[in-house]
C-alpha cells in the first residue's frame, strides 16, 4: 500500500492566481502558478518589461542568537561570518560526504541575527540539519516558512515600479543585499536578489497573510509598465537561460558542488571546521568526474531532461534541464558530461526519441543581461 | 473553451473533419491550452498510412511532449507545413489555421465523439 496523495499546501496568494486564470500545478508540496496564459509571454516580459512570482513555497529558516554567525560557518560550506549585515551569499549545504543538500541564499539580516532561504522540497531537511549542527553553539534556529510570504518583482523595468511604492531608495540597495524596509506600507524584507538573470527584488512579506495586498499593490503600479504576473514555467525557462542550476535537476545529494563547477562557493579558508570539509577537500583536488555544459539545438525540436547526448555516436553525457529558449529562439539544455571530455572538437547530437539531433556545445550562460 | 459543432472529436483531443473523402485533423482548444506554448510539431510526411487510434506525431510545449493519435485510417495527401515555422498557430487558432494533416480515407471514420460529447469529457477533466 502506498500512502495517500497529501494535498498540496496554497500559498497566501492562491485566491488572487485563480482570479487570474493561472494553471496550478502541484509543486514539491505547493499549489503553485505554471503561468497565466503563454509561458512565452510571461518569459519575455521578464526579459524586456517585468514579471511578478509567487514563490511563497520557498523555505525561510531564521537564526539569531550570539554565535548565529559560527553556527553557519559550521553548518554550511560557506564563509558567512564574513557577510556584512544587510548583505547577501548565495552558497550551499552539503553532508558530510560532500553532496549537495540544498543551494541557498543566506541573509544577514543583523550581527546576530541570518535568515537562509531554502528550496520549497529542501526547507524541512535543511531546517533540520541547521538545527542539528547548530547544537553546541548559543544560537536559536527556527523554521518560519509558514511565516513567510515571497513575491519577486524581476525585469528591467522592476526598479520604476516598485520605487514609488516602498520607503528605500533602490539604488542604494546593491545586488545581493536585503534590507527591512516597506513595501505597500507593509514591513517587509526587500531584497535585491532573484534568479531570472534579470535585475529585480525579492519581497519577504510577514505575515504571510499581508502578500495580496502586495501583490495587488505591485501589479497596479506596474500597470502601465508591462508588468504580468508570471509562474513556474516561465521561472524555469529564465533560470536555464541565466544558466542557474535546480535544485534535482543539476544539484543533487550524489554531486559536489565541484562537479556542478560551483567550487567557488565552498570557502576552506574558515576558521574552525565545517560539515563536510574533509570530503569538499578531497573533491577540490581530485579531477571532477563531471562536467556541466550548455547545449544549443541547432534544429526546433526540444531538448529535455534525461536525454542522451552523445559525441561522434559515443554517449558522453546526460541533460539534467531543456527548453525551448524564448531569447535565443532555439532549443536549450544543460548537460553532465564526462569531466575530461574535450568539447572543443567531434560532432555533438542528443538522443530526441531515438532521432540524433544536432547540437552546439555553448559557454554557460545562454543570456548574460547588459548592464 | 471553443467547440465547434461541425466537427468530430477523439477522447484523445484530436478532432476531424471529412469532406469529398479527405480527412482534415487537428488537435482541439483544450488539448492546446493543456498543454500550453507549442514549440515543435513532428508530422506523418505525405505518402505515409495512418490507422485510427495509432500515433502518427508529437506536439510539443515547453514543458511537454504529446502523442498525436490518428482519428482516421487512410493515407496523409497534406501536412500543414506552415506550423515548422509557426508551431503557436496551434493555440492561436486550433481549429483553423492550426490544422495538422490531410488524409485519403481509406474507410469511414467510427467511433468519433460529438461536440456535446467531448464537451462533456473535457468538462471532467478541467
Amino acid at each position: 500500500m502506498s500512502e495517500p496523495a497529501s494535498v498540496p499546501r496554497a500559498t497566501a496568494l492562491r485566491e488572487i492566481h485563480e482570479k487570474a486564470g493561472a494553471t496550478l500545478v502541484d509543486f514539491a508540496g505547493w499549489l503553485m502558478p505554471l503561468r497565466y496564459g503563454s509561458e512565452t509571454a510571461e518569459h519575455k516580459a521578464v526579459r524586456e518589461a517585468a514579471g511578478l512570482f509567487d514563490l511563497s513555497h520557498m523555505g525561510e529558516i531564521r537564526l539569531s542568537g550570539p554565535q548565529a554567525a559560527e553556527a553557519l560557518d559550521h553548518a554550511l560550506v560557506g564563509h558567512l561570518s564574513k557577510v556584512k549585515v544587510g548583505r547577501a551569499r548565495y552558497t550551499m549545504i552539503t553532508d558530510a560526504d560532500g553532496g549537495v543538500l540544498d543551494d541557498l541564499i543566506v541573509y544577514r539580516l543583523g550581527e546576530r541575527e541570518y535568515l537562509v532561504v531554502a528550496n520549497a522540497a529542501n526547507a524541512p531537511v535543511v531546517s533540520a540539519a541547521l538545527a542539528e549542527r547548530a547544537r553546541g553553539f548559543d544560537v536559536e534556529v527556527s523554521d518560519e516558512s509558514a511565516d513567510y510570504a515571497l513575491i519577486a518583482i524581476q525585469g528591467p523595468r522592476a526598479v520604476e515600479i516598485l520605487a514609488p511604492l516602498t520607503d528605500a531608495n533602490l539604488d542604494d540597495i546593491r545586488y545581493y543585499a536585503g534590507y527591512e524596509h516597506t513595501v505597500a506600507g507593509q514591513p517587509v524584507l526587500l531584497a535585491r536578489t532573484g534568479y531570472t538573470g534579470e535585475d529585480g527584488f525579492e519581497i519577504f512579506v510577514r505575515p504571510a497573510a499581508e502578500a495580496p495586498r502586495v501583490w495587488e499593490a505591485l501589479m497596479a503600479a506596474g500597470a502601465d509598465h508591462g508588468l504580468v504576473p508570471a509562474g513556474l514555467s516561465a521561472r524555469d525557462t529564465l533560470r536555464m537561460e541565466a544558466g542557474m542550476p535546480l535544485y534535482g535537476q543539476e544539484l543533487t545529494a550524489e554531486l559536489t558542488p565541484f562537479d556542478a563547477g560551483l567550487g567557488r562557493v565552498v570557502k576552506f579558508d574558515k576558521d574552525g571546521d565545517f560539515v563536510g570539509r574533509d570530503a569538499l577537500e578531497k573533491a577540490s583536488r581530485t579531477a571532477r568526474a563531471r562536467r556541466l555544459i550548455g547545449l544549443v539545438a541547432q534544429g526546433r525540436r526540444p531538448l529535455r531532461r534525461g536525454q542522451e547526448v552523445q559525441r561522434d555516436g559515443v554517449t558522453v553525457g546526460t541533460i539534467t534541464s531543456g527548453a525551448p529558449s524564448p531569447t535565443l529562439g532555439r532549443p536549450i539544455a544543460m548537460a553532465y558530461v564526462d569531466g575530461d571530455l574535450d568539447t572543443a572538437t567531434g560532432t555533438f547530437t542528443v538522443d530526441v526519441r531515438g532521432r540524433g539531433e544536432a547540437v552546439d556545445v555553448v559557454e554557460l550562460p545562454f543570456y548574460q543581461r547588459q548592464s | 473553451m471553443s467547440v465547434p459543432t461541425e466537427l468530430g472529436y477523439t477522447a484523445k483531443h484530436e478532432w476531424v473533419v471529412v469532406k469529398d473523402g479527405i480527412a482534415t485533423v487537428g488537435i482541439t482548444a483544450f488539448a492546446a491550452e493543456s498543454l500550453g506554448d507549442i514549440v515543435y510539431v513532428e508530422l506523418p510526411e505525405a505518402g505515409t498510412e495512418v490507422t485510427a487510434g495509432q500515433t502518427c506525431g508529437e506536439v510539443e510545449s515547453t514543458k511537454s511532449v504529446s502523442d498525436v493519435y490518428s482519428p482516421v485510417s487512410g493515407e496523409v495527401v497534406e501536412v500543414n507545413g506552415a506550423l515548422e515555422d509557426a508551431p503557436e498557430t496551434i493555440n492561436t487558432a486550433p481549429f483553423e489555421d492550426g490544422w495538422l494533416f490531410r488524409a485519403r480515407l481509406s474507410e469511414e471514420p467510427t467511433g468519433l465523439l460529438s461536440a456535446e460529447e467531448y464537451t462533456k469529457l473535457t468538462e471532467g477533466e478541467e
